[in-house]
């Protein structure tokens, strides 16, 4: 078993690192957001990966195959890409209002103003 | 019956967005919420006669199809969500109303219902991936409801929540689709009876790492807590009452279902160190949080950091790993929702006459605001563990299953841990007691306000003295749980 075989699990967990990274180092809240997505993204793939079979094709069926991938994963990533989606949305949209509130999107800005009295 | 108790407020919501703004979406939401108490109350009554109700989704046999499955413990669950909305929701038309602008009342109720769409959901649902889900729709609904606060901090905390959140649920996802892998499939039951096989590979050690950190983020166990403070502080009064009585309760449900049904005591307690990660974290969380409380001069704040240490007590009783623990903890998770319910809506009482919470407005309240403030103490009482009220009943059966164990050192903190409560709550009664205010104008809340905080306040008692209905179903969940016959 060669290090590259499983290149798609190595990718998930290198997508999500960058994304886990750019949460926490980022101050601007719409980094913030963006690095959320990318983690999220990355467990997407991830679930995809695990309904890949070898040789297998689209599971619709079709005369002269045999092997389908499996399409319960993608069915729960439809499912999670949308609630990834709405949280995307939602937290855009909060970014929105903190800004209005604020006039800022940077973190350590707003911190700021906050621990004033 | 099952199915309708989570499409009931899922299709409320819908119907609540759509009604003119004003009085109608409360009235809407309040018939909802008690629909969901009347069934959740019937299925109760159901699962102690017949034993596990069991609803396949489309006819659809599991572990293919989706199963909606309610035993003793989420009906207990059940009975909690549906019994403290169907008090909130009324105390929320006069709370809210005064909080939030009144063309925003249909949108508020519809994240309302969608809230506890999701809530009831985890509860009753037997399948990993429906768990996800229906917490990110409470989760998405409940960071609506904390951003809706007056104060414009409450943004910042929504949005702090947000990304914790996601990251845990997220986690949870993780876990989920490793087990899938392995396994093949979703529905608990049958994870339960297929992860011996595999019990030994790291890709389920892993799915068991991240599902369990996954949640204890979402239930606020200590050092991943930092998102609670700030959303319950700023939260509107009656958003806060129904998230801190449900939402970490549900969370603390789904770690008991995994930990217990899903991986098997055996699994979580022998194969992975469980007990390490769960007691040290739940000792340290429930002594520092408490000693934080008693720094806080926004009693708001003050309940909030009190939370995070209730739920110390709760994982402890996880922790433990035996019925009698177990027992415990899933009391303690009934009970701390009816004390924290009351604390909070004395609160929002309070915040509605004088706008806020800070230690100081709180001067000669005693005599301006008696029943609230008798309210308050009832409900201090009760998260303090005196007899006769229901604080008292979870932490004796703590204390019980700790001596069991003959974990002394544990008996010790569940008793400091009481102590530091003394502390905090008295500092709120001697100040609203034994000190004078240059008003001391009568500003009793109105009625509608006050009535559902006695119910509470009553409850605590209710299930303090009368323990049948609560320890009969919790010590029948845990004896399910651990595997023991009843």
């Amino acid at each position: 078993m060669s290090f590259f075989e499983h290149y798609n699990y190595h990718l998930a967990i290198v997508l999500s690192m960058i994304g886990f990274y750019t949460m926490i180092s980022r101050t601007n809240l719409v980094k913030k957001i963006a690095g959320l997505n990318i983690f999220q993204v990355s467990v997407f793939i991830l679930f995809i990966s695990i309904g890949v079979l070898d040789g297998g094709t689209v599971p619709i069926l079709e005369a002269g195959q045999e092997n389908y991938s499996n399409p319960l994963p993608h069915v729960l990533i439809l499912t999670a890409i949308v609630v990834g989606v709405a949280t995307t949305a939602l937290g855009l949209a909060l970014v929105v209002r903190i800004r209005e509130a604020y006039g800022t999107v940077e973190e350590d800005e707003v911190q700021a103003q906050d621990d004033l009295p | 019956m099952l199915p309708l108790i989570v499409v009931a407020p899922l299709l409320g919501a819908a119907v609540a967005a759509l009604l003119p703004a004003g009085r109608l979406p409360w009235l809407w939401a309040t018939a909802v919420s008690w629909f969901m108490l009347f069934a959740a109350a019937a299925l109760a009554a159901d699962v102690l006669e017949l034993g596990v109700l069991s609803y396949w989704m489309g006819a659809w046999m599991p572990p293919i199809g989706i199963e909606y499955r309610l035993d003793a413990a989420n009906a207990l669950l059940a009975l909690l969500i549906a019994g403290l909305a169907a008090v909130v929701m009324p105390f929320a038309g006069r709370s809210l109303g005064h909080e939030i602008p009144v063309e925003k009342t249909p949108w508020l109720y519809a994240a309302m219902l969608l809230f506890l769409s999701g809530q009831m959901g985890i509860a009753v649902t037997g399948d990993a991936f429906n768990v996800f889900v229906f917490l990110e729709i409470s989760s998405l609904a409940t960071y609506t409801l904390i951003a809706l606060g007056r104060d414009r901090r409450a943004l910042t905390a929504s949005f702090s929540y947000l990304i914790m959140g996601t990251v845990g649920a997220t986690f949870f996802l993780i876990g989920v689709g490793l087990l899938y892998a392995m396994t093949g499939t979703l529905n608990m039951a049958d994870l339960a009876a297929r992860i011996p096989d595999v019990a030994q590979t790291r890709t389920v050690h892993t799915a068991y790492a991240f599902i369990v950190v996954g949640i204890c983020l979402k239930l606020a166990l200590f050092p991943l807590h930092l998102w609670l403070p700030n959303a319950y502080t700023y939260a509107p009064s009656a958003v806060t009452v129904l998230i801190a009585a449900t939402a970490t309760k549900v969370a603390i449900y789904v770690l008991v279902r995994f930990v217990y049904t899903v991986f098997g005591p055996e699994f979580s307690f022998g194969e992975m160190p469980t007990l390490y990660l769960l007691v040290p974290l739940a000792v340290v969380g429930l002594l520092s949080t408490s000693v934080v409380a008693i720094g806080q001069d926004k009693i708001k704040r003050m309940l909030a950091y009190s939370s995070v240490a209730q739920i110390g007590y709760m994982v402890l009783g996880i922790g433990m790993a035996t019925s009698a623990g177990l027992t415990a903890a899933l009391l303690h998770v009934f009970n701390h929702a009816m004390m924290k319910g009351a604390l909070f809506m004395a609160l929002g009482c309070i915040a509605y006459r004088l706008g806020t919470s800070r230690i100081d407005v709180f001067r000669g309240l005693g005599r301006r605001m008696p029943f609230t403030m008798a309210a308050f103490v009832a409900g201090g009482l009760s998260l303090i563990g005196v007899p006769l009220t229901v604080g008292f009943i979870s932490k004796w059966h703590l204390v019980l299953a700790a001596i069991e164990l003959g974990w002394w050192p544990i008996v010790a903190v569940i008793i400091i841990g009481s102590l530091l409560a003394v502390i905090y709550i008295w500092r709120v009664v001697e100040v609203a007691y034994f000190q004078q205010a240059d008003n001391m104008t009568r500003c009793e809340a109105p009625l509608s306000l006050l009535l559902p905080t006695w119910v509470l306040v009553l409850a605590n008692f209710w299930f303090g003295i009368d323990t049948r209905l609560t320890v009969g179903l919790a010590e029948q969940a845990a004896a399910l749980l651990t595997g023991v016959a009843p």
